[in-house]
């Protein structure tokens, strides 16, 4: 997919690449007086709103689940790794517009901006997520050794993420709509997905549309290891992971035959 | 190392006629093509030497930035091919990429990081460069409060930062304070002496015929002549005359150089001569020799008012000196055809020793924009010899009257 001329030019723009990242998490941060705090702050904010309106006024618990932490833990589990994926695909739709200036003014590989891309949203999650797997340990919630498990659905879900978003991205330069159209749809499919409710309140009929949707997967697959502490139903990944393989050589294929023609286009 | 060679190189921009005609070529390949090419370069062929220095002209519009964009690998071509040999170093814009919250040296790294450097070598680079740029305590202070000058001294010094192989610059160098651009002409220069191949896209006469050993002249996104430097510009001169409705005609002069005129035609030099005191026709002259320009115009249609030019060029086509007859406030009224005027203009020749041009224009004005009656190019060429001074440098005879007090 990845040619090895590409992979060369990336390995010799290592340092662009990860000085881009540095600078980026630098420059978000750089004139407040808490810096990195506000990488945190944000989503706290969120699982706490979520945690309050749902489980504490709406009185909703986890069918089956009787302690504490058991509906924030859940909540998280979709909440973080949804910020994760979110984050990829918005990211990436944009970066090609974003980057027009350097895009038409210098001669770099193209194949570094995804990178950053990704790179820059595993820095943020790995803030977040670290902060959280500190909460497990010390709430005694810890699921376990089923915890790597993690890792490959991590790795699945940033595949589909950055094939989405090479799609989107590409695209969105010649068909500006994209962008807007994805900005109101990743709302839809955010609560299409069972993030902040179980997948168990649906009835039954739309429960079935369940399977239709690729994110629903691999949000209950994290969900099953950080709440249940069970592996994974690896077969119900696979619909996804056949996605995300799809989605990364449509998403390398549109962006080798297009490169040239979005430089004109920018 | 150095090389690059063009072959038949085309740009085209896709235009489709609604946003939805791209949508339906894409879902509907079979369909065949919804858009029409707008050809912004064709067939481009040349070829640069290592070590040559190549200057690109054109008026705006030429198509002289989407060369360079597709010679430098920003934008790809449509068709032909572009092949280059070594380091690559084009500063198409300065500044590019540089973050305003960021200090002038960590934007440095990032710049440095963006051409293809490592942080060790940018890290060895850094007195150098800090050198170069000059902006002090400034460099570890936010790019936000740098003036525009400021921020392309730094933009300059890391683009240049090691000697490249080829060196692309597209009139870069017009920004800064007149110090700076001598100072980044200066390192281009130096360069240049140490085998670095330019190619230099520039609107400045004097930048192109004092670095350039070629011209290469650009027209309606076709390479419309190649050549010296001077002829070049000459040719371009006139050209832009043209643009005026004039002819322009190139004819080959007995010592091989390309002589350039243009103009309507309602008069023409018919005769120049430059003589010396005795009134012989000379076309060699001694540093300081009284002489005297004769130029006789022959009008060939009615004319209500003539103003006759000229200009001293030296070997590079650096002008001397010129005046005219508006300057001089002698300008003839209401000529008919058939009519000769001779002109004769007498001065000391205060040259350094060379070998000289002097170009004629026949006007109405103060220049040759508003009635271009003829230009001539290379009308005369003649040689300053120094036969009696003391050997002296340069191209002006400014001899000094010398007063030493030794105590």
């Amino acid at each position: 997919m990845m040619s090895v001329a590409m992979l060369r030019g990336l390995w010799r723009y290592r340092g662009f690449v990860l000085g881009s990242v540095q600078r980026e998490f630098q420059s978000k941060y750089r004139n407040t007086m808490l810096g990195a705090a506000w990488t945190v702050l944000s989503p706290l904010a969120m699982i706490l709103v979520y945690t309050l309106i749902f489980s504490q006024v709406m009185k909703s618990r986890l069918p089956g689940d009787t302690s504490e932490y058991g509906y924030s833990i859940y909540l998280c589990a979709g909440i973080l790794t949804w910020g994760l994926f979110a984050e990829i695909t918005s990211r990436a739709q944009n970066m090609f517009l974003e980057q027009s200036n350097l895009l038409k003014k210098i001669s770099f590989p193209r194949i570094c901006l995804p990178v950053i891309v990704v790179l820059n949203a595993l820095l943020n999650f790995g803030i977040i997520f670290g902060l959280f797997t500190v909460f497990l340990l010390v709430s005694g919630q810890f699921p376990g050794a089923v915890f790597v498990l993690l890792l490959p659905v991590l790795l699945l879900q940033v595949l589909l993420a950055i094939g989405l978003g090479m799609v989107l991205g590409v695209l969105n330069v010649f068909f500006r709509d994209v962008g807007q159209f994805y900005q109101i749809f990743i709302q839809f499919w955010f609560w299409l997905t069972p993030i902040v409710y179980p997948a168990s309140i649906l009835p039954a009929p739309v429960r079935g549309m369940l399977d239709w949707n690729p994110m629903a997967a691999v949000i209950q697959s994290y969900q099953a290891i950080l709440v249940s502490g069970q592996a994974p139903h690896w077969q119900h990944l696979l619909p996804a992971a056949l996605l995300a393989l799809l989605l990364c050589a449509l998403g390398m294929h549109l962006f080798r035959r297009r490169a040239g023609e979005m430089v004109d286009e920018l | 190392m150095g090389k690059i060679s063009v072959r038949q190189l085309g740009k085209a921009y896709k235009l489709y006629p609604t946003r939805g005609a791209r949508l339906r070529e894409w879902l509907l390949p079979f369909r065949g093509p919804q858009h029409r090419l707008k050809w912004i370069l064709q067939d481009i062929s040349f070829e640069v030497a290592p070590g040559e220095a190549v200057g690109l002209i054109g008026i705006n519009g030429a198509g002289k930035s989407t060369l360079l964009k597709l010679i430098s690998g920003t934008s790809q071509p449509s068709t032909g091919s572009v092949y280059m040999e070594g380091k690559v170093a084009a500063l198409l814009e300065l500044g590019m990429g540089f973050h305003p919250d960021f200090t002038g040296r960590q934007n440095v790294y990032m710049a440095g990081q963006l051409i293809g450097l490592s942080v060790d070598e940018i890290t060895a680079l850094m007195p150098d460069i800090e050198a170069f740029a000059e902006i002090g305590d400034y460099l570890d202070q936010p790019v936000r409060v740098y003036s525009s000058g400021m921020q392309m001294r730094v933009a300059f010094a890391v683009a240049t930062a090691r000697r490249p192989d080829i060196l692309i610059v597209d009139e870069a160098l017009s920004v800064g304070d007149t110090y700076f651009q001598h100072k980044s002409f200066e390192r281009i220069r130096q360069y240049r002496r140490l085998g670095t191949t330019l190619l230099l896209v520039s609107h400045d006469k004097q930048a192109i015929q004092s670095v350039c050993d070629r011209a290469i002249l650009l027209d309606g996104g076709r390479l419309a002549r190649q050549g010296k430097p001077e002829e070049i510009m000459d040719y371009y001169n006139a050209m832009i005359a043209e643009r005026e409705n004039s002819t322009l005609r190139l004819s080959q002069r007995d010592d091989g150089k390309l002589q350039v005129t243009s103009g309507t035609g309602e008069a023409t030099v018919a005769h120049i001569a430059l003589r010396n005191a005795a009134g012989d026709a000379v076309e060699v002259v001694d540093v300081g020799e009284a002489v005297t320009l004769e130029v006789t115009v022959a009008v060939h249609a009615p004319i209500p008012r003539m103003v006759l030019g000229y200009m001293i060029k030296d070997r590079l086509g650096q002008p001397m000196y010129g005046t005219n007859t508006h300057l001089k406030e002698l300008p003839l009224a209401d000529l008919q055809a058939g009519q000769q005027v001779t002109y004769r203009f007498g001065f000391a020749m205060n040259l350094g020793a060379g070998s000289y041009s002097i170009a004629t224009a026949i006007v109405s004005t103060a220049t040759h924009l508003v009635n271009n009656y003829e230009w001539r190019d290379l009308a005369l060429v003649f040689t300053v010899v120094n036969m009696r001074r003391p050997h002296f440098e340069g191209s002006a005879w400014l001899d000094p009257h010398i007063e030493i007090n030794r105590s």
